[in-house]
Formats: structure tokens, sequence, C-alpha cells
């Protein structure tokens, strides 16, 4: 092993030294804490992690900080802790990350699953499998900015509160944007619909074509046995104010967590798209159309190759 | 808790530095030290760069060579109202050396240069026509804008919509081709909503929260009908980010607590701005041919929490709940100058983008991030 890369700190750019009180002391702990966990993971799974977050492309403003509030040095704990999930608990196999390419780019996938596993680990194979690493950026529910603890920890581990604008300005910074387009009707779907694709929405193709961004399909196989759903009830999710109140047998049989199935993520050739963004809804669903069709057939290409759900 | 918090132009005087008594001498020795190093630097820039803006009537203007004040005033004067804030005294230095600068402001101003004329009245009186009347009054530069969250709806409305309406009506009536309007982008409102970067066209929903600054979107939205309605007039509305330095604002009051309370698990990104940096953008402003609505932002984003780390701060975080609560019973019993609403400012993002501001009218801040945060404990 070469050289032990050097630890990021928080905003080291800045070259402060903050004094030492109660909270930076806490800091100082979970600091420790998180970096035996990157070690730990490193050494597990053979990994350079450091290594990767380092090569990633920032976009600093003039105080030296992500103006997003990425902060990769909080960044790498989650990373640890993906990749863990990602090389033990689901066993990624992932296909076709030569074809990310360089720049700005929209990663359009499905959703499944009940929770979004789905999106972290296509993240997380964007910086551990693909090269160059590519850190996702994605958008993030905006009710989580009301959320305590959770309203830092998205925006420094890259994740942006959903709306056009911060999109736009994500894509013209170059980064790699993933979308879900079917949003929290595709994640909810019951198990009868599994793999089918909901109505995707036409925001996401309008964006490619104002910016020019190249849309890469994306399939995920593996998603939908995590967590199965029978039915959702949709009067009780509205009671409630949740997107959707599932029901998952396996939660009754004690097993209140995602089975290990294995994911299979298979990223598809970029697509180009040209035309005006302002243009009739008809004329952008039949660009949206196309994406479908290119995920509908990474879909099966996943499914007919996969020889069992859990292994 | 980041509105600004502008002392009441009609207020007597500003009460001292009362805040920030108990430093130990060395540190504050070191602090003046590092304050006296750092102001060194953008005033050299300063004074090595000629003031580089155009002259509106070139014709009206002597050869620069000669000394003489007089020699180099432009046609006409510049109008500053409440010129004895903070805001309206780093401007008359600015200018007057080169314009002839009139103010209108309650408060006797202290320290004023010699050719500077005051007018100690309120805005709302009819002697503020009689200084239109006399005529030469080239630009107004509108700083007298009153927010104390203590004072009532009643007067807030009365000293800012309906001064800055009679201000307008006057305008019109003696013809003066040019407006500046210093509002804040606190006027968007810190939301969860918010898009990370707020366009000079989002809507201006900060009273929707903290009605005690409905007066203060008012006073913006009316700049922006009078842009629109008297084209003849070329109306500039600022909107600066969290203004940082020697002005009593809520950022800066917030900035100079011994032991700031933030909230327990966030820490929005917050933008700041240098007094001095403001300042310049409103000359930038003052220029013929600017006009439109600018976001003004500083040296660039960062987590509130390194605000504190820069100041070598301790906070003590409250969970927000219990945070409002607190707030709340303190606000009752005038233990604290924060009314609740402004903890939104330390929850939610609420930042401008300011593209415009640097194509349009070329504005670049010249205060570093460092520079700005510690201006609050610097400039006094």
């Amino acid at each position: 092993m070469e050289g032990k890369p050097t630890p990021v700190v928080p905003f080291a750019n800045l070259g402060y030294k903050p004094t030492r009180t109660s909270e930076t002391a806490l800091g100082e702990l979970v600091g420790r804490l998180g970096d035996r966990m990157v070690r730990f993971a490193e050494e597990a799974l053979g990994e350079e992690l450091d290594a990767r977050i380092a090569r990633i492309r920032m976009h600093p403003n003039d105080a030296g900080v992500d103006p997003f509030g990425f902060d990769p040095a909080t960044a790498r704990y989650a990373l640890a802790l993906a990749a863990f999930l990602h090389r033990f608990y689901f066993r990624s196999e992932v296909f076709g990350t030569e074809n990310i390419p360089e720049g700005r780019v929209l990663i359009i996938a499905n959703h499944s699953g009940q929770i979004p596993i789905d999106g972290l680990m296509i993240g997380t194979s964007l910086m551990l499998d693909a090269d160059p690493p590519r850190f996702p950026r994605s958008m993030v529910e905006r009710w989580s900015a009301d959320l305590p603890f959770i309203s830092v920890l998205f925006p420094r581990c890259g994740q942006v509160v959903g709306s056009p604008d911060n999109a736009r300005r994500l894509l013209e910074n170059d980064e790699a944007l993933l979308v879900f387009p079917e949003g929290s009707r595709g994640i909810s779907k019951t198990f009868d619909r599994a793999y089918q694709l909901e109505a995707f929405g036409l925001g996401f193709l309008r964006l490619a074509l104002e910016t020019g961004t190249p849309i890469v399909p994306v399939a995920v196989v593996g998603g939908e046995e995590q967590l199965v759903s029978v039915a959702n009830v949709k009067t009780l999710a509205k009671l409630l104010g949740m997107p959707a109140f599932p029901i998952i047998p396996q939660l009754f049989l004690g097993m209140p967590f995602p089975l290990p199935t294995r994911y299979r993520i298979h990223f598809g050739e970029p697509l180009r798209f040209d035309g005006d963004p302002d243009d009739d809804d008809a004329v952008i669903a039949e660009k949206v159309g196309e994406v479908t069709g290119a995920i509908e057939r990474l879909l099966e290409l996943g499914l007919s190759r996969r020889k069992a759900i859990f292994w | 808790m980041g509105k600004a918090r502008k002392r009441p132009s009609a207020r007597a005087s500003r009460s001292g530095a009362s805040s920030e008594g108990s430093e130990p001498p060395a540190e504050a020795d070191a602090k003046a030290k590092r304050a006296s190093a750092r102001r060194a630097t953008p005033r050299a820039k300063k004074k090595a760069a000629p003031p580089a803006e155009p002259r509106p009537r070139p014709r009206a203007r002597r050869p620069a060579a000669s000394r003489d004040p007089e020699a180099e005033t432009r046609d006409g004067a510049v109008l500053i109202t409440g010129i004895c804030g903070r805001l309206g005294r780093l401007l008359t230095r600015k200018l007057h050396r080169h314009d002839r600068v009139v103010g209108i402001d309650r408060r006797p101003f202290v320290g004023r240069p010699k050719d500077v004329v005051h007018h100690q009245i309120d805005l709302r009186r009819k002697k503020t026509r009689d200084i239109f009347r006399a005529g030469g009054i080239r630009a107004v530069v509108h700083l007298g804008i009153m927010h104390d969250p203590r004072a009532s709806a009643k007067d807030h409305h009365s000293w800012n919509v309906v001064a800055f309406q009679k201000l307008l009506d006057a305008m019109i009536q003696f013809d003066v081709p040019k407006l500046v309007v210093l509002s804040s982008a606190n006027v968007y409102g810190p939301s969860p909503d918010n898009p990370q970067f707020l366009t000079e066209e989002a809507p201006l929903l900060g009273a929707q929260q903290f009605s005690g600054i409905r007066d203060l979107v008012e006073v913006d939205m009316l700049a922006q009908s009078f842009f629109w309605r008297h084209p003849e007039t070329e109306t500039v509305v600022l909107r600066p980010c969290h203004i940082l330095g020697g002005v009593r604002n809520a950022p800066s009051n917030y900035l100079r607590l011994e032991r700031p309370m933030t909230l327990m698990g966030f820490d929005p990104m917050v933008q700041l701005i240098h007094e001095r940096d403001v300042v310049e953008a409103i000359a930038l402003a003052l220029q013929p041919g600017v006009r439109g609505i600018f976001n003004l932002r500083g040296p660039g984003e960062v987590p509130m929490s390194h605000a504190f780390r820069i100041l070598g701060k301790r906070t003590q975080s409250v969970p927000a709940p219990i945070a409002g609560a607190v707030l709340d019973r303190l606000w009752r019993y005038r233990m604290t100058s924060f009314p609740t609403p402004e903890l939104d400012h330390i929850r939610y993002v609420c930042m401008v983008d300011d593209t415009r501001a640097r194509e349009v009218l070329g504005f670049q801040p010249k205060y570093g991030l460092e520079d700005t945060i510690m201006a609050v404990e610097v400039e006094r």
C-alpha cells in the first residue's frame, strides 16, 4: 500500500484552529469514531475511500467552500457506511460504468424498494466503481430542511433540496445529478407492479435540454425484493401526511430491515437530446419515452441475466 | 437571527459599545493588532486604484489635479436620508470629497465633515420638500429605514412607509434623476422551501413568518413600483445579504454575543457582506445609467458554525422547540433584542444570487471572509 492519504479536515483550506469547547470536543469524538470507521472500511473492503474522495472535483466558492454546503470530510463517513452496504450487505454488481461521460450528467433510474437504498447504491457505485469517481448530487425532499441534524447531514453529504433552480445550478457546475423521475409513486409501488415503471415526470428532460446534459439511463435490479409491499393504504397515508403507507409483511415477521437481496446496477449508454426546453408536453413526453424505453430494456436485460434474487 | 435591525434613524444617539466589556486586555490587544493589519490591506488597495466611477456630466468637472474639494464637486448633490447611521456616515465619508452631500436625519451628525450639509429634521416633515425645492439634488440615497422589533407597527408604518412615500412624492415633483434604496435580502425570508440561491425575481415572502418586517417589504415594493411608474428616474434597489461590521443590525449583534444560541441540528449556509462593501455598492449604484434591483453577496457562502469558528466563540446549542419557547419568554421580559421569528435565520437558508450585481453593477466584494466576519469586533 502506498503512503496513507492525508486525512481530510473539515474546511481545512480556511486554516482555522477552533478553540476547544464542548462542541468541538463532541466534534472531535465524532471525527475520531468516523475516522476509525473509515479506516476499518478501507481495510475490510480493500477500497481506498479517502483517495477516491480526494479525486472528486470540487467547485468551491470564493470562501473555499462548496456553495451548497457539501463537505467531503463529512461525506467520507457516509461513504464508509454506504460502502459496507454496497459490498457486504447487498453485494452489488455494477455494469457499464464506462458509459458515464465526463462533465455534467443526469443519471435517471427506476425507483423501488420502499426506502431509497437504490439511490445510495447508485451513488456508492459512482464513487467506488466508476472511474474517475463521481460524487452524486441528488435532490432531497423539501421537508428534510426542516428536520434537525438531517438538515445539516444532507447538505454536507452533497444532497440538495429539490428545486429546478438548484438542479440547474448543479448541472452548470458540471456535477453528476441523480434523479428518480418516478418520485414517491415509484418507490412505494406494490410488489405486483415490480419492475414496471410508473409515469415519469417531464421536468428532468426539460432540464437536460436547457443545460445540454447527457442522460444516463440506469436500471436497478434487486431493490423491489428488499421490502415487499402488498398494499398501499392511501387513506391512512393521507391521514398521517405520509407519501405512502405500505403494508410490508416482513415487518410483522420480525424482519424490520431490508432483505439482503443482491443489487444489480446497469448503467446504459448516454442519451443526448436537442430541442426547445419549453416545448409542448407531448413533444417532451416523446423524448421521455426514449429514456423510459432505455431503462425498460436495461431492466429486462438485468432480470433475464439474474439467476437468483439473493446471490 | 439575521433581520437587519437598524436602529431607528429617529433615535437620539447610538448606545455605545456596551455589549463587549469583559475582554482580557492581552486578547483585546492582539485583536486590535490583527484588526489594524486587516484593515490596512483593503485601504491600501483603495488608495492604489483611482476611483473609476464615470462622471455623470463631464462638462461640469473641472481639472482633477486641483486639491480644492470644491473643484471636484459634481453637478448636483447627493441627498442621504438616515445619514447619521453607520452606513450613512461611511457613505458620506466615501462620497463627500467628490460630491456635494446633503443629509437628513433626526439625529445630530457627530463628526460631520465640514463640506456636508446636514438637516436635523424628520423626513416626514414639510421641510424635506424645501430641501428639494432649493434644487441641485441629483440623487437620493434612502437609508433612513427603521427596524426596531420593540417599536409598534404603527411607528414602523409611519416611519418607513409614509416617510418613504413622501420622499418619493418630493422626488417626482422636483424631478430627481436617481434613487438608491437599500433594502435587504431578508425580504425574501428564510424558509425550508427556498432554493439555495434566490434571484431578484423570487417572491418577497419575508413577512410571511415574521410580520415585524412587513413595512420593510412594503418599502421594497414601493421602490419597485416607483421603478416602473417613473422611468425618468433611475431607481436602484439593493438587497444585500447579512451586513456585518460596526452596524447595529441583528446579524452583527448576534455575532457579537458573548455566547450565542444556536439551534441543535441546524447549521444553515449563510452569506455575509462587509459594511464597506455595501457602501461601495451604493456608490456604484449612483453611477448614471444604472437601474434595477440587485442582490448583493459578500465573499461567499459558509456554514454558520464557521463564522463562530473564525470569531473563536463558543455557542450554546439548544433544541429548536425549546429555543422558540425560551426566546419567547426572554423577549417578553425584555431580556433579549431578538424576536422569536428571527430564529428562522439560523435555521433555514436565505441566500441570494448576485450574478446581476456582478455583471451589470460591476460589484465585487473587496473584503474576504475573515475580514468580513471579524468586522463585527473590529469596526467600531
